[in-house]
């Protein structure tokens, strides 16, 4: 074994043709990811990846690492299994709305409440894209889609809002086409112990083109994205287009810098803050965008592990014999019982 | 009670085997005093096997039919293989408890009541219109009438408790009473409760008081016309201890994680009767055992799944409605052919059913209950300690053939008890595992996941963190050899094949069908899974009867034994007794043209040997009566 060589994109990808549709979001995802795998310094054969079912599934085969393209809604409890068993491996698990918050719901709360060490990489475009254009559990209300022709009636979850409920230890969101806002996202989640959630916004240009041109649109993006950095002032836009967002009671409102009062300073650390920005959003308020919450705590593959090494440790020197012979026992001798 | 002096004690008739009931309350502790029986009997040297019965609500309201909770155990100088069908001797605890098991007590059997708990709003709450104990229920039987409640109070009145915690003493009185009854030492039960109550010395204290005051009870008063006395059994020289079929099966995969090498993986959620496996499971963490308790039936089985992915021996536990859930993902297994052991420790179906009574209605489950042609091996031990082999031979079709594997056991195996002879661990097969590594790279065509195994047919065990191996797997049907996503109609065709040429490899290693009986017998007695010791109990006595009958069990349900079909047309009648509506006959029919008659019984309860005597006598008779018509 000589040096680790260092490892560009195309380590990472596969011989596999990509098969989404030309100008699937999901490229640019995959390309995000290909570019930030070599900077993680991890061997591409200690990284698995992880789907479900749907259009975003079929990641892991154009990814040249270890892949699992599981059943619907299942990649977090597959992913979960294998990260306890096998702690030393980097575990990413790509899933989209349908997979995640729907058929999946109960793995993805659960992970986050376990705070195993999963990257969980939600792409979200609001659609059902491989069933062909149903409303996803994150459409807007009213959605008209081949399921509901005349408008859908379920309010869409807010995933954010849900993994901060859940418990999640890193929440955040970033958006297919916004490559280096998505790759230093990215970056960040692949360095947290513990669950990484990602909500990654992504254009389905077949049946549902357009959902985040609000924000997306080069005209857009000054005024309605709102980019959070931990440690500095939560604003929008320069000059006298400068619009900084304060905490008004329990309410985060938007204000000129004229204005009397002081921009709030981002604190990613701060669960109320990041619950309150969680829910932030047009048509009164920019999209934000970046770490919305991150703090440590143990992470459950950690426990659990040192909970089966502590009983090895204070217990573990007695063989299987030991094991079967344990409790009450008695020997038959050939004259019957010899020993009780 | 009398003041005249105490007779003299009877000298104890010998008896071959008895058959005991402990009955009441589900907050009698009726459990735990039926155990102590087994336990003090089995350190005795009896042969036994043990049969709970208990409600599926942890306290229905006291005192009523649904709460009632009994403990059958079957001790005998002899190798026996079921806990009896008909007790000689039931202890009632209440009204209720007499009421739901006086029906099956053998004719002139001793019947032990708590006079005490015979009193008016007992008897309303266990359905009784006159009192049980003065209308002449009792006539026929030998009743022991015993003021229970107040005698333990007595016994106990200096000891610092509420009455309400000496009434809780009062089952230990009742198991003093009939230890007494069968000439056994209370000194293994005394150390069972000072170890069990060693932080609370005063309950131990109260409940070896209420033991020994129920011995001396017996012994001064003569509550019993008769002392019994059942000898050691004449069993296989060696080492044994009681087991109950789901610590068995937890052995068995501890045993099989060690004898392969991997660590061992469950994840599971808990059900009806499958939980004491993950129970049991979780206190072997020293065996570097880890335990997941899953969110629900379908994490628990994808977590081991991914487990197995990642080169851990991966197992889930469920019962029935927990394996219809797992099904999609066993299928997953099937396609990305990974090892995994699914234990379906059967209960009485459809849906929620009667969790705590038995079944052996998933087979078909089991065999079919999955979308697309879906191979997979099926095995079911037929005995509380074959669940430790059987959880072995499980493991070990799993890790050689890159399969998952059901086993299936029930709720009967998983709760009744028997004493088994342990064995070495050096004596276990060896699993020991080896995956794919650097040498599984082709130098022309690269690592080739799905490249078979001349032998068995099995592909690779290629485990992440190998370098060069990195591959993907799923549920999307897969190029022959590569592994790719492949949707070309030859390939699928031949996938298909491979998958089940695969599972039928495995009967080149697995024992053939053996048969115990008449070789020219007019009768073959054919049974899967549990019902082996009730089988060969009525095939024994039909014998002895002169009846031509023979016996055959299957263990691997798929694949077959090789003998199989050979057997089964040897005979001109083949009977299979199964606990559903004839499930494996039909199968056995369908692919042998043979023709099988069922027994069916769904009742939750398991079959008895005097049942299935009956049946042979019935078949046989009527066979002879033909037979001249025939000629």
């Amino acid at each position: 074994m000589g040096e680790p060589k260092t490892l560009t994109r195309k380590d990472f990808q596969s011989d596999q043709d990509v098969r989404w549709c030309p100008g699937c979001g999901d490229y640019a995802i995959l390309k995000a990811v290909q570019e930030v795998m070599p900077e993680l310094g991890v061997p591409k054969e200690k990284l698995v990846v992880v789907s479900g079912i749907g259009c975003s599934s079929r990641f892991p085969y154009y990814m040249n690492t270890f892949g699992f393209h599981t059943i619907h809604g299942r990649a977090p409890a597959i992913a979960t299994g294998l990260k306890l068993a096998r702690p030393d491996l980097e575990v990413w698990v790509v899933t989209g709305d349908g997979d995640a918050l729907s058929i999946g719901g109960n793995h993805l709360i659960h992970a986050l409440r376990r705070n195993i060490g999963l990257k969980i990489l939600l792409f979200n475009n609001r659609i059902y894209g491989l069933t062909k254009g149903q409303y996803s559990p994150t459409s807007e209300v009213g959605k008209r889609t081949s399921s509901s022709p005349v408008g859908s009636v379920d309010p869409p979850f807010n995933p954010l809002a849900l993994a901060l409920g859940a418990g999640a230890s890193f929440v955040a969101r970033s958006v297919d086409i916004f490559q280096p806002h998505l790759k230093s996202t990215l970056l960040r989640a692949a360095r947290h112990r513990g669950t990484a959630f990602i909500e990654i916004y992504q254009n389905c240009n077949i049946f549902n083109d357009g959902a985040f041109a609000y924000m997306t649109d080069k005209a857009q993006r000054a005024t309605q994205v709102l980019e959070l950095e931990h440690g500095a002032p939560v604003a929008i836009g320069a000059g006298d287009a400068r619009r900084e967002l304060r905490l008004d009671g329990l309410q985060l409102s938007a204000g000129s810098s004229e204005d009397d009062g002081e921009a709030l300073v981002w604190d990613e650390t701060d669960l109320n803050l990041a619950s309150l920005m969680a829910h932030v959003g047009p048509p009164d308020l920019p999209t934000p965008i970046g770490v919305l919450h991150a703090h440590e705590r143990p992470a459950f593959e950690d426990q659990m592990a040192r909970q089966v090494a502590e009983q090895v440790e204070q217990r573990g020197g007695d063989g299987l014999d030991a094991l079967i012979r344990a409790g009450d026992h008695w020997t038959v001798g050939p004259d019957g019982i010899s020993d009780r | 009670m009398t003041t005249t002096d105490a007779p003299p004690t009877p000298s104890p008739e010998k008896l071959s085997e008895v058959v005991i009931r402990f009955a009441g309350d589900s907050g009698d502790g009726m459990q735990l005093t039926g155990g102590q029986f087994t336990a003090t009997s089995a350190l005795f040297g009896n042969d036994l096997s043990t049969l709970p019965d208990f409600p599926a609500e942890i306290r229905a309201p006291a005192g009523t039919l649904p709460g009632v909770s009994a403990f059958q155990v079957r001790i005998a100088d002899y190798d026996i293989h079921t806990p009896g069908d008909v007790p000689d001797v039931l202890v009632a605890m209440n009204p209720a408890a007499l009421k739901t098991n006086l029906g099956d007590v053998r004719p002139n059997g001793v019947v032990i009541v708590n006079l005490d708990e015979f009193k008016k709003g007992n008897l309303k709450k266990a359905k009784y219109e006159s009192n049980p104990l003065e209308d002449g229920t009792l006539d026929g039987y030998r009743a022991v009438r015993v003021e229970l409640t107040r005698l333990n109070r007595q016994a106990l009145e200096d000891v610092e408790l509420s009455n309400r915690d000496r009434d809780r003493c009062k089952n230990f009185f009742a198991l003093g009473m009939v230890y007494w009854m069968f000439s056994r030492p209370l000194e293994p039960t005394i150390d069972y409760l000072k170890r069990k109550f060693a932080k609370k010395p005063v309950v131990a204290d109260a409940n070896v008081r209420a033991l020994q005051a129920g011995y001396n009870y017996s012994d001064i008063t003569g509550a019993f016309q008769v002392r019994y006395e059942v000898e050691p059994a004449d069993l296989a020289p060696g080492t044994y201890r009681n087991i109950n079929g789901n610590s068995a099966l937890a052995l068995g995969f501890v045993a099989a994680s060690r004898r392969s090498g991997l660590p061992l993986f469950l994840g599971s959620y808990p059900i009806t009767p499958a939980s004491t496996v993950l129970h049991e499971l979780a206190k072997f963490k020293h065996y570097g055992v880890t335990t997941f308790q899953a969110e629900d039936e379908i994490a628990a089985v994808c977590a081991a799944i991914g487990a197995a992915f990642g080169g851990s021996l991966a197992l889930t536990t469920t019962s029935g409605p927990g394996l219809a859930l797992k099904s999609e993902a066993m299928n997953l297994a099937v396609m990305t052919e990974l090892p995994l052991v699914v234990c379906d420790i059967q209960r009485a179906g459809p849906s929620t059913g009667m969790p705590t009574k038995t079944e052996q209605s998933d087979l078909l489950q089991a065999l079919y209950g999955r979308n697309g042609e879906s191979p997979l091996p099926v095995i079911a031990p037929s005995s509380p300690a074959d669940c430790f082999n059987a959880a072995i031979e499980a493991c070990r079709m799993a890790i050689r053939h890159m399969t998952p594997v059901v086993l299936l056991s029930d709720g009967y195996l998983a709760n009744g008890a028997e004493p088994w002879r342990l064995p070495d661990a050096e004596s276990l097969p060896d699993l020991r595992v080896e995956f794919a590594g650097g040498e599984a790279i082709d130098p022309e065509r690269g690592f080739l996941p799905y490249l078979r195994d001349e032998e068995t047919l099995a592909r690779p065990w290629a485990v992440p963190g190998t370098p060069g191996l990195e591959h993907r797997i799923g549920g999307l049907e897969k190029q022959e050899d590569t592994g790719n996503v492949s949707y070309d109609a030859d390939n699928h065709q031949r996938m298909t094949e491979l998958r089940a040429a695969k599972v039928e490899r495995i009967a080149r290693s697995i024992p053939p069908l053996e048969v115990e009986g008449d070789p020219d017998a007019d009768l073959l007695i054919l049974g899967w899974g549990s019902s082996l010791g009730a089988i060969t109990g009525a095939v024994r006595a039909a014998r002895r009867e002169d009846l031509k009958v023979a016996r055959a069990h299957l263990r691997h349900l798929v694949p077959l034994p090789s003998n199989t079909g050979e057997v089964l047309r040897r005979y001109r009648r083949v009977l299979m007794p199964e606990m559903n509506s004839g499930q494996l006959a039909m199968v056995l029919r369908a692919r042998f043209l043979v023709d099988i008659l069922t027994l069916a019984k769904v009742q939750g309860k398991p079959f008895g040997r005097t049942e299935l005597l009956e049946v042979i006598r019935e078949i046989l008779k009527t066979d002879a009566a033909n037979r001249p018509e025939e000629a």
